[in-house]
């Protein structure tokens, strides 16, 4: 009996300490980078010195704010076109059968798989080839079509788990197609829609990859920027910009999750 | 006068005939239940008159003008679902207002005609609760109110009190015909219960496989059923086959069992609904039908008893009201006497 006991708070304990581990393996690095950002000493010598030196430093770093400003209007513009594609296509999927829907659907999810590398070289060839060439127009466009397939599958399961039964409903009510998705559709779909839009926001937020091989010289966005920077020199200002980065990353994706269990509620 | 009439509608779907040249006119003001088992095209129809299944053929009159090809929204019905669909993010009120304000009806008017619809179904006082507010019952009235409020030409319910349990739904049941009756709304609904079916309604089409079998007032159909599959569908039913006879068949190992129905040349089917069945002593002398047997099985019910009797016709199952408190027990030797008038013929 005791023994028994013993054995399971033994394991609870083991449980719990395994999880501590994981975390601090997964958040040790971006605290002790927010930390640095906050230390005087510009190697990261102990002892910590508090200064917001390195934050100041960032509001007069041209370049950085350049490409700060560059990077939260190309992650805007991809969250408009995306979402609202991406919730057109989701609506199709849910509602209509046309031929080629299945197979459409399941060319969904490899550009999920993709390596980034490989869709930012495909990206690169195929805009040099057709004349789009690099800029953040080309980054738009590379950022919209990796988030496409994001947005249609949160809002398609949001749309999946309302049914076509509140549509008909409507319609059963003289509702025209318009009224229906406007005063019903739409306010029911809104937590999918609005989690895809802060997924698509994310996705072009945080990208790196595609961002670098589409952007020409001259032109940055935050990640890029920073990306470079480290080549010139490890500054603690990256640290700063880096920390701005994550807390605006983990508030849209923390936002993300609130919502998208909210869509799993009728 | 019919308010809805279907005509030669037939509805494929691939290789499955989901109904096939169905026709059928609900009379205007008529309470018209649509019953048959799962599968059996009963939804398909509604769905057909809801404008939510376009028709392969036939057409679908609603007040003389052929609807078929119509979209829902033009076609002027209320529709009560099966699992209510009440919009989620609308409040009680703003659910039931729902089809007036989509035709642009004033702010006034739709006030007082979501009130006057919401004291119709008794849930005046509710208005601002949210469905999920709601207990089942009060979602039912508030998706019965929104699809009476536009004051539609025909109503039709899916199952309307298949989510409700037992005692809620006699309750129900009681409130939609009031409710009915008070509009006068020519009401069809579907359901595969077949007590629903004989209490609420005062039509009933059997339908089954896509194919109508058979219509008539609740009184008729159980009397007199068409098919075996009505006679089994709605109600319960002994069957006797054998060559005809004058006016009966014999049955084999037990005899001339007779009918006042007329009968086809040949073969027949006797039906006998097991409360029309008397069970007596083997001795006792009896006018009409008679079979004698043993108990083989009792089922208790409460209010009443279901045997079945072992005969030489197989076994047989009687209905008797448990209105003395004496039970027969199995294994007793009994006899089963009923009038020729109870003996119907269905096609098999």
């Amino acid at each position: 009996m005791n023994q028994a006991r013993w054995v399971v708070l033994m394991s609870e304990g083991a449980g719990r300490l395994w999880l501590f581990l994981v975390l601090l393996f997964l958040y040790l690095p971006i605290l002790v980078l927010a930390v640095m950002g906050l230390n005087d000493s510009v190697h990261y010598t102990l002892p910590f010195a508090f200064t917001t030196r390195w934050y100041e430093d960032l509001a007069g770093n041209e370049r950085l704010l350049q490409a700060s400003f560059n990077s939260v209007a190309v992650a805007l513009a991809n969250t408009l076109i995306a979402t609202t594609l991406g919730t057109m296509a989701a609506l199709a999927f849910a509602r209509y059968r046309f031929r080629g829907r299945t197979a459409l659907q399941l060319l969904l999810f490899p550009p999920i798989t993709i390596p980034w590398l490989i869709i930012g070289t495909s990206m690169l060839v195929l805009f040099f080839w057709t004349g789009i060439g690099r800029g953040l127009h080309a980054m738009l466009l590379g950022h919209v079509a990796l988030s496409l397939p994001y947005v249609i599958i949160v809002v398609g399961a949001r749309l999946a788990s309302i049914g076509p039964d509140l549509e008909e409903a409507a319609a059963s009510l003289g509702a025209t197609p318009f009224q229906s998705l406007v005063r019903v559709q739409l306010p029911v779909m809104a937590p999918g829609i609005v989690a895809a839009a802060l997924f698509a926001f994310a996705v072009s937020f945080d990208q790196f990859v595609i961002s670098y091989f589409l952007a020409p010289p001259g032109v940055s966005v935050l990640p890029v920027e920073i990306f470079s920077a480290i080549r010139k020199g490890f500054t603690p200002e990256v640290n700063a910009i880096s920390t701005i980065m994550i807390v605006v990353s983990m508030t849209v994706l923390l936002l993300f999750a609130r919502l998208s269990k909210f869509g799993g509620e009728r | 006068m019919s308010a809805v009439d279907v005509r030669n509608v037939t509805k494929r779907y691939g290789a499955t005939t989901a109904l096939d040249r169905v026709s059928l006119a609900f009379p205007n003001g008529s309470f018209f239940a649509l019953l048959g088992p799962s599968g059996s095209g009963k939804t398909t129809l509604l769905r057909a008159l809801a404008g939510f299944v376009e028709p392969d053929e036939g057409m679908i009159l609603i007040d003389d003008q052929d609807v078929a090809h119509i979209p829902s929204f033009r076609r002027n019905i209320g529709m009560v679902f099966q699992n209510y669909a009440l919009f989620p993010h609308m409040s009680v009120f703003d659910n039931v207002a729902f089809g007036l304000t989509v035709r642009r009806i004033p702010r006034i008017q739709v006030r007082q005609r979501v009130g006057k619809i919401l004291e119709l179904v008794r849930l005046d006082g509710l208005d601002h609760r949210k469905p999920r507010q709601l207990s089942g019952g009060q979602q039912q009235r508030v998706a019965l109110a929104r699809a009476l409020v536009t004051e539609p030409r025909v109503l039709l319910l899916d199952e309307p009190l298949g989510a409700l349990d037992k005692k809620l739904r006699q309750d129900m049941q009681g409130e939609l015909k009031r409710i009915q009756r008070t509009v006068g709304i020519t009401t069809i609904f579907v359901t595969h219960d077949q007590e629903e079916a004989l209490t609420l309604s005062d039509h009933i089409a059997i339908i089954d496989e896509g194919r109508l079998i058979q219509v008539g007032e609740p009184g008729e159909v159980y009397d007199r059923p068409y098919t075996r599959f009505a006679a089994n569908f709605l109600g319960d039913a002994n069957f006797l086959s054998g060559p005809v006879q004058d006016s009966g068949i014999m049955v084999d190992r037990v005899g001339h069992v007779a009918t006042t129905s007329p009968l086809p040349a040949g073969e027949a089917t006797l039906a006998v609904r097991p409360e029309r069945i008397r069970l007596v002593a083997p001795d006792t002398p009896a006018q009409g039908n008679r079979i004698e047997g043993h108990v083989a099985e009792r089922v208790f019910s409460g209010a009443s008893l279901t045997y079945t009797v072992q005969t030489d016709a197989g076994p047989l199952r009687v209905l008797r009201q448990n209105a003395d408190g004496d039970v027969i027990d199995t294994g007793e030797r009994v006899a089963l006497v009923w009038s020729a008038d109870h003996s119907v013929v269905v096609e098999d």
